[in-house]
This record gives C-alpha cells, sequence and structure tokens, in this order.
C-alpha cells in the first residue's frame, strides 16, 4: 500500500503554512501526526496533490496556563498530553481519556489538534472538548477567529473550519476544584474507536449534583452535548431513577451508524450504560 | 539521518513510507511490514526517543532524525541485549514476525520505566500483536530484561 505522489512542504512558521495552503489551494492539505491522513493516502482515498506537515512549525507545541485556561498547541502529541502534569492535576479526564485513544505508538504521533479538527465522529477529544466547554483558535489567511467546541462540528468530516485555515491550538477552561469526572469507552480491543462513549464533569454540593456535562461519542455524525440528560441528574443525588432517565435522555439523541461495531439499537443502548456509568464514577470522585 | 548510530542518507520519493526506506534503501529488513494498516507494530522503529509505526510515517519526515531498529539494539560488543536474552531465556517468541516490534518497542518502554508492573508492560505493547504466544512470555521476557537492567534476580510469577 503505496500512496499517490505528492509534493512535500514542511513550513517553519504558522504564516509559512498559511501562505503555502492559500497558494496550492484546495489540492493542498496540512498534515499532523498523520494517522488519519496517511492510513487513508495509502488506501488511495485520500489523494492531497501537496501536503504541508506541520512537524517544523514549534510555536504549534507545547501546553501554557492562561488565566483559568489550559491552553494547547495542536500539534501537542496525546503522549505529551499523558507526560503533563498539569494535565492530570487541573484536567484529569483530559488523561484519562488520551490514554483511552489508540496504542502507544500511535499517543506519540497522533495529535490533539488532529484529533479535534479531523471531524471524525469516532474520535475521541471533541465529545470531550464540548463537554469542558473548550474553543478552538483558527488561524487563516485571512485573520483569526475563535470557535466553541460546540459550534465546531457539522457533519461527519464536517467542520467549521474554512479551506486554507488551520486550527493552531485549544483553549479549555479548568474544571472547578473538587469536580468529579469520567470517561467511560466502551471498544472492542486496543486501538479501536468506541462502539459507544460518554465523557461527564460535574460537582456536587451536599450529595446532590451541583452542575453537570455530558458528552457523547461516535454515537451520531458529530459529536454530542447531552444537555437534557444533564439537566435531568441537577439537584439528584444520581438513585437509579435518575439515572435511568439520564440515559434515556441520552439515547434519545443518539442516532449511530449500524456497523461492525452493532447495530443501531445495541450502540444506543450502551451508549445508555456508558452514560450511568460515567455518572456514578464521576459522582463518587466528586468533593 | 541517523540510523543505528551511523549517519545514512538517500533520496527518495516524498510518498515513499519510512518502513520501505529502512528495508529497501538501507537493507534493514529486521523490521517487518505486517498488517500496513497501523495496527500490528510489526515495523515499529524508535525515532527521537518515540516508539513509532514506520508504515505510517514518511521517510522524509525522519530528515535529521536519530533512529534505532532492531539491528541497532544488541550491546556494543554485539552481545544480546537484556531485552534479546530475555526472549531467547523466556522463549518470548514462536514464530518471530512481531519480535522485532515488541523488543523496539519493549525498549523505549523500559527507558521510559525501567521497572514496569504486568499491567504496565501489557499496556506498554498493546500497540503490537502477537498471534503466536498469547503474550504470556513476552511479558517475562520484559520483566526478565527488566530484572537484569535493574541488577536484580529474575523470578518467574507464580503461575
Amino acid at each position: 500500500m503505496i500512496p499517490g505522489s505528492f509534493s512535500y512542504h514542511r513550513p517553519a512558521s504558522v504564516a509559512d503554512a498559511l501562505k503555502l495552503l492559500s497558494d496550492l489551494g484546495e489540492d493542498a492539505r496540512p498534515l499532523a501526526g498523520g494517522h488519519s491522513l496517511v492510513p487513508m493516502m495509502k488506501l488511495r482515498l485520500a489523494t492531497p496533490a501537496h501536503l504541508v506537515d506541520l512537524h517544523g512549525i514549534a510555536a504549534l507545541k507545547g501546553i501554557s496556563r492562561n488565566g483559568n485556561n489550559l491552553v494547547i498547541g495542536a500539534m501537542t502529541t496525546q503522549h505529551e498530553l499523558l507526560a503533563s502534569d498539569e494535565v492530570a492535576k487541573a484536567m484529569p479526564i483530559l488523561h484519562e481519556a488520551a490514554l483511552l485513544i489508540a496504542d502507544p505508538q500511535v499517543r506519540y504521533r497522533g495529535t490533539i489538534g488532529g484529533n479535534v479538527a479531523n471531524g471524525d465522529p469516532g474520535n475521541d477529544m471533541p465529545a470531550l472538548m464540548m463537554t469542558l466547554g473548550a474553543s478552538y483558535h483558527l488561524e487563516g489567511a485571512g485573520g483569526t477567529r475563535d470557535v466553541a467546541a460546540a459550534d465546531f462540528y457539522q457533519g461527519a468530516y464536517f467542520t467549521a473550519l474554512e479551506p486554507g485555515e488551520i486550527l493552531t491550538s485549544v483553549s479549555v477552561p479548568v474544571p472547578a476544584v473538587g469536580h468529579g469526572y469520567a470517561y467511560e469507552k466502551l471498544k472492542r480491543k486496543v486501538g479501536d474507536y468506541a462502539t459507544a462513549a460518554a465523557a461527564v464533569v460535574l460537582t456536587m454540593s451536599g450529595g446532590k449534583v451541583a452542575t453537570c456535562s455530558i458528552g457523547l461519542t461516535n454515537v451520531h455524525e458529530t459529536p454530542l452535548l447531552a444537555a437534557d440528560a444533564a439537566k435531568a441528574v441537577i439537584g439528584t443525588s444520581l438513585d437509579a431513577a435518575t439515572l435511568k432517565i439520564a440515559a434515556a435522555a441520552a439515547s434519545a439523541i443518539m442516532a449511530p451508524a449500524a456497523d461492525a461495531r452493532g447495530p443501531v439499537e445495541y450502540r444506543k443502548h450502551v451508549g445508555g450504560i456508558m452514560v450511568t456509568r460515567a455518572l456514578q464514577r464521576a459522582a463518587a470522585k466528586a468533593k | 539521518m541517523k540510523v543505528n548510530g551511523a549517519e545514512v542518507e538517500g533520496l527518495v520519493e516524498p510518498r515513499t513510507l519510512l518502513v520501505h526506506f529502512i528495508r529497501e534503501n538501507l537493507q534493514l529488513t529486521g523490521t517487518h511490514i505486517g498488517c500496513e494498516t497501523t495496527h500490528c507494530g510489526a515495523c515499529t522503529v524508535d525515532i527521537d526517543g518515540m516508539s513509532v509505526k514506520s508504515c505510517t510515517m514518511f521517510a522524509v519526515q525522519a530528515d535529521g532524525s536519530d533512529i534505532i531498529t532492531i539491528e541497532g539494539v544488541a550491546n556494543a560488543d554485539g552481545t544480546l541485549s537484556a531485552l534479546q536474552e530475555g526472549f531467547r531465556m523466556m522463549h518470548g517468541l514462536q514464530c518471530g514476525f512481531c519480535t522485532p516490534g515488541m523488543i523496539v518497542r519493549a525498549h523505549r518502554l523500559l527507558k521510559e520505566n525501567p521497572s514496569p508492573s504486568e499491567p504496565e508492560i501489557r499496556m506498554g505493547i498493546s500497540g503490537n500483536i502477537c498471534r503466536c504466544t498469547g503474550y504470556q512470555n513476552i511479558v517475562k521476557a520484559i520483566q526478565y530484561a527488566s530484572a537484569k537492567i535493574n541488577g536484580v534476580e529474575f523470578q518467574e510469577a507464580a503461575e
């Protein structure tokens, strides 16, 4: 399996990369970790005439604190997220989810920017970013803009990213001290995409849920926020009846594809179970 | 780029995958091509301190990097490294197809964590598939190497 021919470009700055994308037009694709794009090129399902490799741009790497946000450069790898004490302390759900992505070798190359920008409904970070209220910094020849993760996904592989734009960083608000969190992912084997997965971030007060956000992975053509399910648990102690209502509310917005991971009804069913488990585990972790 | 300590250079098309450059241009055929779809880990090489599936990276992307393949893991005096010895002593292979990838991956795992627990070893090699052994003896081989690196005697856990 050998990809089609292409020209390789390795710009040293975001400005150079944007100029290349603008000059080369729609036959050019930016290349991040390459663990989605390169396999597609080997299958000749993607045949870009030009690859603009972002690995030469030092400014796209790294994790920094900006007020109450963690700002993560787009080319930061999953391995680097896992190695970050700041992520582990401030945003442990990010660490937990990164560890469930693919396998160690893929995590050395796979980047957070590629994961969120590709628009693959199977990717884990998009629903998590929506759950955490993150926003994406997009840079293009015409200027820069910030788009909320919740407004970014339009369909499978369709996003708010315009041709010629590069997602350069994600900005994630640090959840409240003492928050509970869980990312529950059902998968058939290591390296598989989720059959269904749920992210929960919540705070508890006096034994009852004070705030809650729930995100869903790979149960729709886009990642989802389960707003009704989250609303249903606020003010409750997550008793069995409430959990059932929340799972049903989440399942109601799921529209998964029937594929090798199971028929639609099964994936909706286990999607509800992932929500239940994530809620329970998050509540047990909250202080 | 540097491969197993030696400077090498070559002229390739951008679409040349790193694994093809290593096997065909450099004639280092210890790195295997298994699934070609980023799943099996047989093509794993070490690039600048990272375990990477060389079927999923272009050779041009490795320009200037420092690569270790299975041919470069033996001790400087030519004797078997702790990991190679572990795979031999613990029967960590049957057909041997996955072994180069397993050893190169385990090499980086032990650099990052010289005393991994059994679950950490299993997580650490979860990107490498073996169709023969059921992994038991591969895990033991890595435990053997870990013990040897740390200067302690390897004791097999009771079955």
